[in-house]
């Protein structure tokens, strides 16, 4: 694991952190942790089907610093709606601020460096949700992010306060002369009554190897109104595991989709945990993918306390040798009575190569609980498909047709307009529907 | 609701019935396990050459195995040093006719409801029962083999149809395929054999009866089905132990060989001893249970009652590999008090049109845990393999907890493949709306039990599914009523 030492190496022989303690103690437990577990094998349960140590092989650099992006660079990747959103830039990992666009007023949207924020009026909000999310993945990988954490960003969404912006997020690895790790790190806090939709999206520059390694995690308070929209269309040669944790703190809504078109390996941790009575969680995930690419869903409902509805559809459309690996896992708690939970994972398999992992899994310890947890895989409908052949529809067009209403489902829970138009498009393009 | 609350609340359990301890003197080996052991076992068994070896190659395998820790159980560990690895019944001489049984093992027997007369002839069951890992007798011999069809205990299979066994033994469940199989493969001592010829149907339902006896023993029994072209079989399981405050140690291997055509169908009720309330003592369950469809157009089913044991670790699994075969699975799991159960199946689809079906239904009562964990896997030349599953979870009370853990692994894209799980509890208004109708609550709740677990009951040959109502209910007593 020659590319890991090195950045193990250039971990020791940066400067210590100055900063506050608080931090570098963090990071120093996420390095020891590490050293101790490594880059999880197939021997680790929660990646029993994403050989993650066979990408993390290569040489790595991590080149946090160093970039030779341009604004034009930048340009050339901005999302549809990028006029009228907040733009924040991560080149390699890390928050640049030239090439970031706020358009919000700084009183109700701040953006702090971790190792400010540390310091100042967020210290106790930092100190106690900063690595929330390592007690749900204790493996290397998490581990490794921790050990980075201080050069993460801050987000704070005010207290009775609606961005009328959407935040758009840019995570762009440069592999154009070597092999890049980066490990994009943020903390948000959406404060009480506020609301902000989030989109994130990766993009890779060059044809080296590239992994992101991206660790968000959101504090959701009393009435707080969260959409999370991810896309991720990459090359083979990207790799990421991407862990999005949101503790819903007080009684909130929280949206999320998830679409993926191309990648290499890619891996998402999502995890809610309802920490206060009445939460409600939406989970939609879409994957398209075709080629080699291997997309790997695993999400996390945790129900701590009653009264909370979830509800997850994830859908897959797998073509060529492409594998959709999908977990899901609802845990209800003791205390949390009276808890809905519902979960939906349906596969279309499109060739003789594609193949499909899944794993539902309940875990519940309280008795007043309606859950349920369904799965299929399977090909396209033969009737439906005769039903439109026999009007006289091509069988391309037909299976376009079929796919595309298949999708459909998840692509209308996108409820930010320009984002949803953009989504519908790729995945038009991909299934070969014509809108 | 109140009242279905005290109903719940209520812990007096009926106790265990089965729990009694017989005096029979025992010829027994001294505690621990070593080389030294497995060669007694084999020796005192007068086993062939190749069967010493075959134990010692498991017994070398399972030193450098680790004990198992992914099952959603906690136990303490079992020192494999303590346990008795040979316990069986002294008999002065080789039996002849059942009169020479033991008298006070006759008595046992009857106690369990089996008895070893011929009366039992009017049922129609032919039984093998295994005492502490010892076959002591079987029955209806002589009329099996009339049709060709060999039923009789492991170990008089070893010297009287090597051929057979040295072919079949393994052929399943290897040798070293885990760390429990492994440990039964060193030490088995005992259990059944059962051989279908061509085109046999057999006759009647065999059985099989298990006892563990004898106190800090284990109890290591091995089973062997073969079913050759065309036949059928329906067999038959059920164990109990006595009550004692230390946990035993049962660690069995069930093999079953289906060829052409063949139809196996094997129905287990378990009630080892679940440990008091407090979740003292028990018997630890932990089986291999593996059937292959080897031949085209062959069916296996495995169909499960299980009320006993304090921590069970079990997954009957069928590899659907003749095309056109059928995997079944149908389960019931009961867990009360402490109980803790992991089990669950696999099916693995390797030849062409292959069909699974799995229902599982968990019931959940005192604080006890209770895990479904299957496999569906479609290998990638397993063109239109058909699943469908169905685990359905039902707690009673707010202590206790239902898990469901079904892995799906599927690699052609002809196959189809429908899992649905749901977990919920007793609603109110089933409550009310018996209530309404005169049903006091307590029988109420038996009776939407019965219901849940119906669809698995049915799949039980007759003698069985009384006695596994009965069970059912015994062993929820108190927790619902």
């Amino acid at each position: 694991m020659s590319g890991l030492k090195e950045i193990i190496q250039e971990k020791i022989s940066r400067e210590p952190f100055a900063g506050n303690g608080v931090l570098k103690d963090f990071s120093e437990k996420g390095m020891e942790l590490f050293r101790e577990q490594g880059i999880p094998t197939v021997k680790h349960e929660e990646w029993k089907y994403t050989r993650i140590a066979a990408v993390l092989n290569s040489d790595f650099n991590y080149a946090a610093n160093t970039s030779s992006v341009t604004k034009a660079d930048v340009d050339a990747v901005r999302l549809p709606g990028h006029e009228t959103a907040n733009e924040l830039v991560f080149i390699n990992g890390i928050y640049h601020a030239e090439f970031s666009n706020i358009r919000s007023s700084s009183d109700a949207l701040e953006l702090l460096p971790l190792s400010e924020a540390v310091k100042g009026e967020y210290k106790k909000l930092v100190e106690s949700n900063l690595g929330h999310s390592a007690g749900y993945h204790p493996d290397g990988i998490n581990a490794l992010s921790n050990a980075f954490a201080y050069d993460g960003l801050f987000i704070e969404v005010k207290k009775n306060k609606v961005p009328e912006h959407p935040l758009y997020c840019y995570y762009i690895n440069d592999a154009r002369s070597s092999s890049v790790l980066s490990q994009p790190r943020t903390l948000i806090h959406v404060g009480v009554n506020a609301q902000v939709v989030l989109v994130e999206e990766e993009i890779t520059l060059g044809s080296s190897d590239s992994f992101i390694n991206r660790v968000s995690e959101l504090v959701v308070e009393e009435n707080a109104n969260v959409q999370l929209y991810k896309i991720q269309n990459e090359d083979v040669h990207s790799s990421c595991v991407k862990t999005t944790h949101v503790r819903q703190v007080g009684k909130s809504k929280v949206h999320s989709v998830t679409l993926t078109l191309n990648g290499g390996m890619i891996r998402n941790n999502l995890n809610f945990i309802l920490e206060a009575p009445g939460c409600e969680s939406h989970m939609y995930g879409l994957y398209c993918v075709k080629g080699t690419t291997h997309v790997d869903n695993h999400t996390i409902v945790d129900n701590v306390k009653p009264h909370c509805f979830s509800n997850e559809l994830y859908k897959g459309i797998i073509d060529e040798q492409a594998t959709g690996v999908f977990n899901g896992k609802i845990f209800v708690r003791k205390d949390a009575q009276k808890t809905n939970a519902y979960q939906s994972n349906k596969n279309v398999l499109l060739s003789e190569n594609a193949s499909v992992n899944t794993k539902p899994q309940l875990e519940i310890f309280a008795d007043d609980v309606k859950c349920s947890h369904g799965c299929t895989i399977g090909r396209l409908d033969e009737e439906s498909m005769f039903y439109l052949r026999a009007r006289g529809i091509g069988e391309q067009e037909a299976r376009a047709l079929l796919l595309h209403a298949f999708a459909a489902e998840i692509l209308n829970q996108i409820e930010c307009k320009p984002i949803r138009e953009y989504a519908d498009k790729i995945i038009s393009e991909r299934l070969g529907f014509e809108l | 609701m109140s009242e279905m609350l005290n109903t719940l609340e209520q812990t007096a359990l009926s106790d265990y019935k089965y729990g009694w301890v017989t005096q029979i003197e025992a010829d027994e080996a001294p505690p621990g396990l070593s080389e030294d052991i497995v060669r007694f076992i084999s020796a005192k068994k007068k086993e062939p050459e190749w069967m010493l070896e075959w134990r010692l190659k498991a017994f070398r395998q399972w030193q450098k195995m680790e004990v198992p820790r992914w099952p959603n159980v906690t136990y303490p560990d079992v020192d494999f040093q303590s346990i008795k690895y040979y316990s069986a019944p002294k008999q002065k001489k080789t039996i002849n006719s059942l009169d020479e049984v033991d008298p006070e093992l006759r008595a046992t027997f009857e106690k369990l409801g089996i008895s070893l007369d011929e009366q039992k002839r009017l049922s129609g069951v032919a039984v093998d029962a295994v005492i502490d890992s010892v076959s002591i007798a079987t029955t209806f011999k002589e009329q099996l083999a009339e049709q060709g069809i060999i039923f009789c205990s492991m170990s008089e299979a070893i010297q009287e149809h090597p051929e057979l066994i040295r072919k079949w033994l393994g052929s399943v469940v290897p040798a070293t395929d885990n760390f429990y199989a492994a440990l039964n493969s060193a030490v088995f001592s005992d259990g059944s054999f059962c051989y279908i010829p061509k085109g046999v149907k057999c006759p009647m339902e065999l059985s099989t009866y298990f006892r563990i006896n004898a106190a800090g023993t284990g109890q290591f029994e091995r089973t062997l089905i073969v079913a050759e072209e065309g036949s059928y079989v329906s067999y038959l399981e059920g164990c109990t132990a006595p009550m004692r405050d230390e946990n035993q140690l049962h660690a069995a291997v069930v093999e079953i060989v289906a060829l052409d055509h063949a139809e196996v169908k094997y129905s287990t009720v378990q009630n080892w001893y679940p440990g008091d309330k407090e979740g003292k003592g028990g018997i630890f369950n932990f089986v291999t249970k593996r059937g292959i469809c080897a031949g085209i157009h062959s069916k296996i089913s495995w169909t499960q009652v299980e009320t006993g044991s304090a921590v069970t670790w079990k997954y009957p699994s069928v590899i659907l590999k003749g095309d056109y075969s059928v995997g079944e699975f149908y389960s019931v799991a009961v867990t009360n008090n402490h109980q803790q159960a992991d089990t669950g199946t696999k099916m693995m689809h390797i030849g062409k049109n292959t069909r699974s079906r799995i229902v599982s239904k968990g019931i959940s009562a005192g604080v006890s845990q209770n895990s479904y964990r299957g496999l569906v896997q479609v290998a990638k030349n397993a063109a239109n393999a058909r699943n469908f599953s169905q685990c359905d979870s039902l707690l009673l009370g707010d202590q206790c907890g239902a898990h469901t853990f079904p892995y799906i692994e599927v690699k052609n894209n002809t196959a189809q493949v429908e899992h649905e799980a749901t977990t919920s509890k007793i609603g109110e208004d089933q409550i009310f709306y018996c209530n309404q109708r005169g049903l006091d609550t307590e029988t109420a709740v038996a009776l939407i039990i019965n219901g849940f677990a119906k669809e698995v009951m049915n799949q039980l040959p007759m003698e069985f599914a009384v006695e596994a109502q009965k069970l059912l209910a015994i062993s929820l007593e108190g927790s619902v009523g």
